[in-house]
C-alpha cells in the first residue's frame, strides 16, 4: 500500500504539542512507539528471560496460587510437552522442504504460550484454535499426524473434533472466535457452568493472533461473549507479526487492554513463560467455569519463524529484533530452571530428546506413506443428506474416469 | 395459535404459518432455538417469532446483539454443541455481513470434518421487493447461495409449505437457507395441519420437491416465493381469454432443483420461461435455462427466456412497479416463447 504523503498543513499539525500532554503528536502516518520485545509492567511473569524465577509482585501474584499446585512431575510434564512440541513443529517444517506438506505455519517460539493453556484446559473443556494452534493440539491429546493432512492437501482437517475437544483448524482469521463464544452459549443451556462439579464445569477456549484481534468477527465474539456471559477464554498470541505486519498496523491499544472495554478483564502473560502461561490460564478457565464470564489474555510471545514455509521474513523485518527474541526462547528458560532446581537432570533431558527423535520418525513416516484420497471421495461429505446434484456429478466423473480404464 | 388445535384445516397466513411451523418444531425437539435481532418481545419486525419467546424463554428465542456476522458464528458454535439453531436475518441485505460465515464455516464444516461435524441450522432471510421499502430490504439475493456448495436452499410460496417446509429445514442435519417471501407474508390460504399432532412424516411434499401448481400444455413456467402468484394470475388471465396453456411450476427448492419435475413439465410443453425478482445474470434463472436447454434439448420449440429484475442494483421503490416482473412481463414473455 502507497502511503499518501502529509502535506505541509497536516506534518505542521502533527508536530503540534496535543492537547492532554506536552509531548508531540505523531505524524498521521507514524506508528506509535511501541517496543516490540518488552511486554511492559503489566505483564504476568514467574520465569525471567534467563531461568530464574521472577519474585512475587502485584501484578503476578494473583496467579502464584496455581503454581503451588505444579509438582515436579507435572513441572517435568511441561518441558516434556515444549521440547516434544518443538519437534512437532521442525518435522512440519522439514517436511515441506522435502515436498512431502505444501504448507506449514510453524509455531517456532509460542512453544509455551500454547503448551501452558493446553495444559491449563480440562478434558471436557473445548478449544477453537487458528492454524498455528499444534502445540494446544498436542496438549489436548490429537495425534500430530492428524494435523499433516490438510497441509498435504490430502483433506481439510477431517479430524473427529469431538474426540479431544479440539477444533479443527479455522483458517480464515478470526471465524472461530465466534464458534467459541456459541459453543460456549451451547454450555451455559446445557448447564455445564457454576455447579461446582470439575468433572463437569466447563470453560471453552478461543485462539487467534494479534492480526486476528482486527477482524470484525473477533470484536463481535468479545461483545456477544459478554453480552452472554459466557464460558469463554479468549487467548491472543501477540507474536508480533501478522505476516509482515508488525503490531503497530493492527492496534494502537494492545489487546489485553481492550477488554476493558468489552467489560470483561484482561491480562498480558509473558508467553515464552509457560509456568505464567499456565497460570493464567487456570484463572481465566476457573473463572469462565464458574460462571463468572469471559477473561481475555494476551500472551506476549514471538514468531522467531516465517508466518508459513511460503513466506519470507528477511524482506521485512531486521534480525536485531529476532536475536533479543533467540535470548526469550522458552525451552531454554524452562530448562535453565528445571536443571538449576534439580528437578530434571542431563540423562531425563536425554531421554526427552531420543523421544523426540522417535516421534518425529513417526510423524515421518506417518506422512510419507499418508495415501492421496482416490479422487471419487471429492464428492463425498459435501451434504448429510442426499443430494442429487453431488450424486449425478459423483456419477458423471466415475463414468468419465471408466473411460480411461484399459 | 397452536399446532396442536383438533382442526386439521384452519385458515391462515404464510408469517403465521412460519410461525407456527418453529413452534412445532421447538416442541418437538428442545435442541431447536432461535437467534437474530429483535426476534424476542418484538417478535421479528415482522413478527415471525411472535410469541415464542414468551413461551420458550429467553434462553430458546435469543435476541442477539446487532451483528449478523456473530449471530452466525455463534450459531455455528451453538450446532457445534448439539443444538439446532434458527437465525433470522432482518432482511436480505442484511445478511453480507454474515456471508464470509455462511459460506466458508456454515456451507463447509460437513465436507472438511469428513461427514464428523453436522451444522444442522436454518437461516431465515426475508426477501423480495414490492413493499416499497428503502434500500437494502427488496433484495433476491438467492442465487448467492445457491452457488455455494454445501448449503440446502429454499423457498415458500404457500402456507402450507410455510408451516412444513420450516419443520422440515429444521429437521436437516444440513444447513438450510430458508427464503422467505416478505411481500406474501400476509397472503392467507389454507393450512393443513395434517391431524391433531402433526408429524413431519405428514408433509404434503418433500423439503427438495417441486410442485406443479397449475397444470397446462403450451409454457412452462419456472418460479418460486413472490413470483409464484404472478405466475398463477398469468396463467388464469391467459386461460380467460382462450389463450395459451401455462404449467406453473413452483421450483420451492433452489438447491438442490427437482430435475425431474422441470423436465417433465419442459418436455411436455416444449417452452420454458424462467421467473422470479431476481436480476437474471448469473442466477438461478440462468442455471434453469442451461439445465433445460442441456436436459430438454429436443423439446425445446423456443429458447428459454428469463423474466426477472433488471441487471441494475435494486432500484429506489417508485420504479420497483416497473423493476418487479408483473402479469404482463409474463404473458409478453409467453407470447414471444410462443412467436418462435
Amino acid at each position: 500500500m502507497k502511503e499518501p504523503a502529509l502535506s505541509d498543513e497536516e506534518v505542521a499539525r502533527s508536530a503540534a504539542p496535543t492537547a492532554t500532554g506536552g509531548s508531540p503528536a505523531r505524524g498521521l502516518h507514524e506508528p506509535p512507539e511501541r517496543d516490540m520485545t518488552d511486554g511492559g509492567p503489566d505483564m504476568v511473569q514467574f520465569l525471567a528471560a534467563d531461568g530464574t524465577r521472577v519474585p512475587l509482585t502485584d501484578v503476578n501474584s494473583p496467579y502464584a496460587a496455581y503454581l503451588d499446585e505444579l509438582d515436579e512431575e507435572a513441572m517435568r510434564g511441561m518441558l516434556r510437552d515444549l521440547i516434544l512440541v518443538r519437534r512437532v513443529d521442525s518435522e512440519g517444517f522439514a517436511l515441506q522442504r522435502q515436498g512431502e506438506l505444501g504448507l506449514w505455519p510453524s509455531l517456532l517460539g509460542q512453544e509455551a504460550a500454547q503448551v501452558g493453556p493446553g495444559r491449563a484446559m480440562r478434558p471436557q473443556d473445548y478449544a477453537f484454535p487458528g492454524y498455528r494452534e499444534h502445540g494446544v493440539a498436542w496438549c489436548k491429546g490429537v495425534p500430530p499426524e492428524n494435523l499433516l493432512g490438510m497441509f498435504r492437501g490430502v483433506n481439510h482437517g477431517g479430524w473427529d473434533s469431538n474426540e479431544n475437544n479440539f477444533h479443527l483448524y479455522t483458517i480464515v482469521i478470526g471465524n472461530q472466535m465466534l464458534h467459541a463464544v456459541g459453543y460456549a452459549m451451547g454450555v451455559q443451556r446445557d448447564g455445564d457452568v457454576a455447579t461446582g462439579d470439575p468433572e463437569r464445569d466447563t470453560a471453552v477456549m478461543a485462539f487467534t493472533g494479534d492480526g486476528g484481534t482486527s477482524q470484525g468477527d473477533y470484536n463481535e465474539a468479545l461483545v456477544f461473549a459478554a453480552v452472554a456471559n459466557a464460558p469463554v477464554v479468549f487467548y491472543v498470541q501477540n507474536n508480533h507479526w501478522a505476516i509482515s505486519e508488525p503490531n503497530d498496523r493492527q492496534f494502537r491499544v494492545p489487546p489485553y487492554r481492550r477488554a476493558d472495554g468489552f467489560g470483561f478483564p484482561g491480562v498480558r502473560v509473558d508467553g515464552n513463560d509457560v509456568l505464567a502461561s499456565y497460570a493464567v490460564s487456570r484463572a481465566a478457565l476457573e473463572r469462565a467455569r464458574g460462571g463468572e464470564g469471559p477473561t481475555l489474555i494476551e500472551a506476549f510471545t514471538y514468531r522467531m519463524g516465517a508466518h508459513t514455509t511460503s513466506d519470507d521474513p528477511t524482506k521485512y523485518r531486521i534480525s536485531a529484533e529476532v536475536d533479543i527474541w533467540k535470548k526469550k526462547d522458552p525451552i531454554d528458560r524452562m530448562r535453565t530452571y528445571l536443571l538449576a532446581e534439580g528437578i530434571v537432570d542431563q540423562a531425563w533431558l536425554d531421554g526427552v530428546e531420543a523421544e523426540a527423535d522417535e516421534l518425529a520418525r513417526r510423524i515421518r513416516q506417518a506422512c510419507q506413506t499418508m495415501p492421496n484420497p482416490p479422487h471419487e471421495e471429492m464428492f463425498e461429505h459435501v451434504y448429510a443428506d442426499a443430494h442429487p446434484l453431488v450424486a449425478r456429478e459423483a456419477a458423471e466423473f466415475a463414468a468419465y474416469q471408466a473411460g480411461f480404464e484399459d | 395459535m397452536t399446532t396442536t388445535s383438533t382442526s386439521t384445516a384452519q385458515r391462515t397466513t404464510i408469517a403465521k404459518a412460519l410461525n407456527s411451523g418453529m413452534r412445532a418444531a421447538m416442541e418437538r425437539d428442545p435442541k431447536v432455538v432461535l437467534m437474530g435481532e429483535d426476534i424476542g418481545k418484538l417478535g421479528g419486525v415482522f413478527r415471525i417469532t411472535e410469541g415464542l419467546q414468551k413461551d420458550f424463554g429467553e434462553d430458546r428465542v435469543i435476541d442477539a446483539p446487532l451483528a449478523e456476522a456473530g449471530i452466525l458464528g455463534t450459531a455455528v458454535g451453538m450446532a457445534l454443541r448439539g443444538y439446532r439453531p434458527v437465525v433470522e436475518i432482518q432482511f436480505d441485505g442484511f445478511v453480507y455481513p454474515a456471508f464470509d460465515q455462511i459460506v466458508s464455516q456454515v456451507a463447509k464444516m460437513h465436507y472438511r470434518s469428513l461427514g464428523k461435524l453436522k451444522l444442522p441450522m436454518v437461516i431465515r432471510i426475508p426477501y423480495g421487493g414490492g413493499i416499497g421499502a428503502v434500500e437494502h430490504h427488496s433484495e433476491s439475493n438467492e442465487s448467492y447461495f445457491a452457488h455455494t456448495a454445501g448449503l440446502r436452499v429454499v423457498t415458500v410460496s404457500t402456507t402450507d409449505d410455510a408451516y412444513w417446509m420450516m419443520q422440515q429445514a429444521i429437521a436437516s442435519d444440513d444447513p438450510v437457507v430458508l427464503f422467505e417471501p416478505k411481500r406474501r407474508y400476509h397472503e392467507r390460504g389454507v393450512l393443513d395441519l395434517g391431524g391433531a399432532n402433526p408429524d413431519l412424516a405428514d408433509a404434503p411434499h418433500a423439503l427438495d420437491e417441486a410442485v406443479v401448481r397449475a397444470e397446462g400444455s403450451d409454457v412452462t413456467v419456472l418460479t418460486y416465493g413472490p413470483m409464484v402468484k404472478v405466475a398463477l394470475a398469468a396463467a388464469q388471465a391467459a386461460e380467460l381469454e382462450d389463450g395459451p396453456s401455462i404449467e406453473v411450476v413452483d421450483l420451492r427448492s433452489l438447491s438442490p432443483l427437482d430435475a425431474e419435475v422441470i423436465e417433465a413439465s419442459v418436455t411436455k410443453t416444449g417452452r420454458c420461461i424462467t421467473l422470479s425478482e431476481a436480476q437474471t445474470f448469473t442466477s438461478v434463472h440462468a442455471e434453469l435455462a442451461a439445465h433445460v436447454q442441456q436436459h430438454c434439448f429436443y423439446s425445446l420449440e423456443a429458447p428459454v427466456l428469463r423474466v426477472g429484475g433488471y441487471n441494475i442494483p435494486y432500484p429506489p421503490s417508485r420504479h420497483e412497479e416497473v423493476f418487479l416482473p408483473d402479469l404482463d412481463r409474463v404473458l409478453h414473455a409467453v407470447d414471444t416463447v410462443l412467436g418462435y
